[in-house]
Parts: structure tokens; C-alpha cells; sequence
């Protein structure tokens, strides 16, 4: 593979695109994923809080 | 007579080189002990299938039938997931949710060095593919570039599990470079937080659900490594879990390690792409590093208690080894700071992390 022929440096440029859009699309997911254990673990913590309550 | 040395005259200067890149791998696996579950198959590998007229490299050899069995169809790796699933414990990620985002900056390599990639190999399919080895995830790794159809299979998996060992080397260096002295020193309490079995068990499946309706590419990655962890969690299938995390992973990784050598034929293998693949893939793995470290910088712009920032080196997705680089680093500077947890639960983060984002470059450039 002849790489000076194909090296192309404008390549960079135009696929900085995909770098914004796999980093917004990489934390929006683990954030969703975040929230969702925060929420797991608030709402199991409550229901032991009320089982002992209860008691 | 002749039938004794006439296959000598088929052996080629490249096929020796070959002979001596698995005897190094085997060095590496054996000596140094770096992966040796998967360098020593792959070494010895390269070395069956650069013998001249091999038969174990025949279109119906043993080594084609289980590369056509379970790597051109993904089936190894994602097997290799379940036990990997069955072997995480998210414990320390499920009691401090935000260390995830950890995991998430830690990916910036993958897409930094696919920018980088594109410049050298026209076809976008062959820099995602190498992209990818940043991911620092054997089946991801292996999974995404198959599935783009990638020339260069072979170069990018010995690439991936290469530098997954070499964590131990490529980090401390790239950690240091962005790091102070007094940064390094930053202590953080680390408090245990009771997780239920019911978020235990909720959790992967969640995961899976999210990623899926995300980048549906990515449930067969994320859906077995989460299937594992489930059958780990539940509480009901102890044996299953056992399999998984002994015999399905040491079977499984035996073959991978085999049949990824047909990649590694001379022919294939030797070619100037090789070099400019393994720099690539070191580039990933730095650009990781250095992804997560200045995302804790970022943080601690704004965060009255500071975060270590050596913790975010960790969301690299090589587990357990990059969680014990950054633990040992914080020791090194002050033997009574204790960062393992943390590191640990990074680390865990990383590697949802790298497989939904395995998932992301797929669904970009699949056709």
C-alpha cells in the first residue's frame, strides 16, 4: 500500500463529525444509565427503609 | 528421500518472521506474563499457520473450520462475554453511579483515533475497525471488525490484546505527563453503600434494554455480557455461574486464541498497514488514558471536593489490570491513599462503556 498516495489529511476534518457524535451518544447513554441505578438503587433503599418501618 | 526436504523449498523469509513474532508473543505470555490466556494460543498459532503447505491451514483444516465456526460469525467472543459477565462484580459502580461517566470519557480514544485512521485507509469500514482497538475489549474488538468486514482482522486483534497487556506500560507515562504531583495526591474517601440484590439484578438487564433501543447493533455485545453478570446476580444459578466464569471462558478462550493465528499468515500479516495498525492502536490506547484523566480535570474546575484524576485513566476497558495501574500509581505517591474501589468500579464502568460504543460505531457504519 503506497501511503503518500493516500494519505489524505482532510479525512480528519470530515470525520470529526463522528467523534462529536459517539462521545455525545457514549455519555448520553451511560448518564441515562447513571440516573437509572440512582433511581434502582433510591427506590430499593426506600422499600427496605419501609419493610424495617413496618415491622 | 526427496519427500522429506522438498517442503523445505516452500519456506519463505516471511514465514521465519512470523515463526519469531509468535515466539515473541509466547515470550511475552510465558516470561512476562502478559495475557498469556490469549498470547500464548495466538503465538503458537502463528506459528502452525506459517508452516510451509500447513495443514492446519487448509480451506477444510482445523483452524479455517473453527475460525468459519466462531470468529467469522462472532460466536466466540460473544460466548467469551458471558463468562466475562459472570466474572464483573458492579458492586463498587452500583454504589457510585457517577463513576460512569468515567468510563464514558475514557472512550475519547476510539473516536480520536478513528478521525487519525480515516487520513491512512481510504475505506471508512478499516478505521472505524482499528478504531475500535481502543475499545481495549478482545470480543469487541473482534465483533465490530468483522461485522464491518475489515481487511485487516488479523493485525487489529493481535493489536487489541497486545496493548490490553502492555496497559501496565502505555498508562503510567501518559497519566504522569497530564498529572501534577499534588493531583496525583488527592485523597478520596471511599464510603460503602449497601446495593440491593433487586438493583444487582435489575441492573443488567436495564442496560441492555437502554443500549439495545440506543445502537441495536450492540445487543448481541451488551446482551451477552449482561446476561452473564444476570446469571451471576440472580442468586438461583451458582453452578451456571461457576461454568461460566471456569470452564465456558477457559474453553472459549482457547479456541479464540488458536484460530485468531489464521489471521496471521505471512502474506497477510506482514505488510506495512501491520505497522501503521499496531501505531494506531497505541495512539487509541493513549488517547484514552488521556480522555478520561482531563475529563477529571474538567470536573475538578468546578468540584470543591476533588476527584483524583488518575481515576478517570481507569475507565479503559482492559479489567482488572488498568484499575491496578491507577491504584498502585496513587500508592506509589502516598502509600496511605487507597483508590482501589474507585478504580474498580472505573474500570467496571469501561467496559459498558466500550461496548456500547462498539455498538455506536456500528450502527454508524454498517451498511
Amino acid at each position: 500500500m503506497n501511503f503518500a498516495m493516500l494519505f489524505d489529511p482532510s479525512q480528519f476534518v470530515k470525520n470529526l463529525p463522528y467523534m462529536g457524535m459517539g462521545m455525545l451518544g457514549i455519555f448520553i447513554v451511560i448518564g441515562v444509565i447513571a440516573a437509572l441505578t440512582m433511581v434502582l438503587n433510591a427506590v430499593t433503599a426506600e422499600r427496605k427503609k419501609d419493610d424495617r418501618d413496618g415491622e | 528421500m526427496e519427500v522429506l526436504y522438498e517442503n523445505l523449498l516452500n519456506l519463505d523469509w516471511k514465514m521465519v518472521v512470523m515463526w519469531a513474532i509468535g515466539g515473541i508473543l509466547i515470550y511475552l505470555a510465558i516470561k512476562k506474563d502478559m495475557e498469556p490466556t490469549l498470547l500464548l494460543p495466538m503465538g503458537f498459532g502463528a506459528i502452525l499457520v506459517n508452516l510451509p503447505m500447513s495443514g492446519a491451514a487448509t480451506p477444510e483444516g482445523p483452524l479455517t473450520t473453527l475460525f468459519n465456526a466462531g470468529i467469522s460469525n462472532e460466536l466466540f467472543p460473544l460466548i467469551l462475554f458471558i463468562g466475562i459477565g459472570a466474572m464483573i462484580d458492579f458492586g463498587p459502580l452500583l454504589s457510585n453511579p457517577l463513576l460512569m461517566l468515567f468510563g464514558a470519557a475514557a472512550q475519547f480514544g476510539i473516536f480520536f483515533t478513528l478521525c487519525l485512521a480515516s487520513m491512512f485507509f481510504p475505506e471508512i469500514k478499516d478505521a472505524a475497525s482499528i478504531a475500535i482497538i481502543g475499545a481495549a475489549d478482545g470480543p469487541t474488538s473482534i465483533v465490530v471488525a468483522q461485522k464491518l468486514g475489515s481487511n485487516y482482522v488479523g493485525a487489529i486483534m493481535v493489536a487489541a490484546y497486545s496493548y490490553m497487556a502492555l496497559v501496565p506500560i502505555i498508562q503510567p507515562p501518559v497519566i504522569r505527563l497530564m498529572t501534577t504531583k499534588k493531583e496525583r495526591m488527592i485523597r478520596m474517601e471511599y464510603t460503602q453503600k449497601p446495593v440491593s440484590k433487586t438493583t444487582r439484578i435489575l441492573f443488567p438487564i436495564c442496560i441492555t434494554i437502554i443500549a439495545g433501543l440506543v445502537a441495536p447493533e450492540s445487543v448481541a455485545l451488551v446482551g451477552f455480557l449482561m446476561f452473564g453478570n444476570l446469571i451471576r446476580e440472580c442468586g438461583v444459578l451458582g453452578s451456571l455461574s461457576e461454568t461460566a466464569q471456569k470452564v465456558l471462558s477457559n474453553l472459549v478462550t482457547i479456541f479464540l486464541g488458536i484460530t485468531i493465528a489464521t489471521k496471521m499468515n505471512a502474506e497477510q500479516f506482514l505488510q506495512l498497514d501491520t505497522l501503521l495498525i499496531l501505531g494506531l492502536g497505541l495512539f487509541a490506547f493513549i488517547f484514552d488514558t488521556a480522555g478520561g484523566v482531563l475529563f477529571a480535570k474538567i470536573l475538578n474546575l468546578f468540584l470543591k471536593k476533588k476527584i483524583n484524576p488518575m481515576i478517570g485513566a481507569a475507565g479503559i476497558s482492559a479489567f482488572p489490570m488498568s484499575g491496578r495501574v491507577v491504584h498502585k500509581m496513587a500508592l506509589k505517591e502516598d502509600p496511605t491513599n487507597f483508590l482501589l474501589m474507585q478504580a474498580t468500579g472505573v474500570n467496571v464502568s469501561g467496559q459498558i462503556a466500550s461496548v456500547i460504543a462498539g455498538g455506536l460505531i456500528l450502527n454508524f457504519f454498517m451498511a
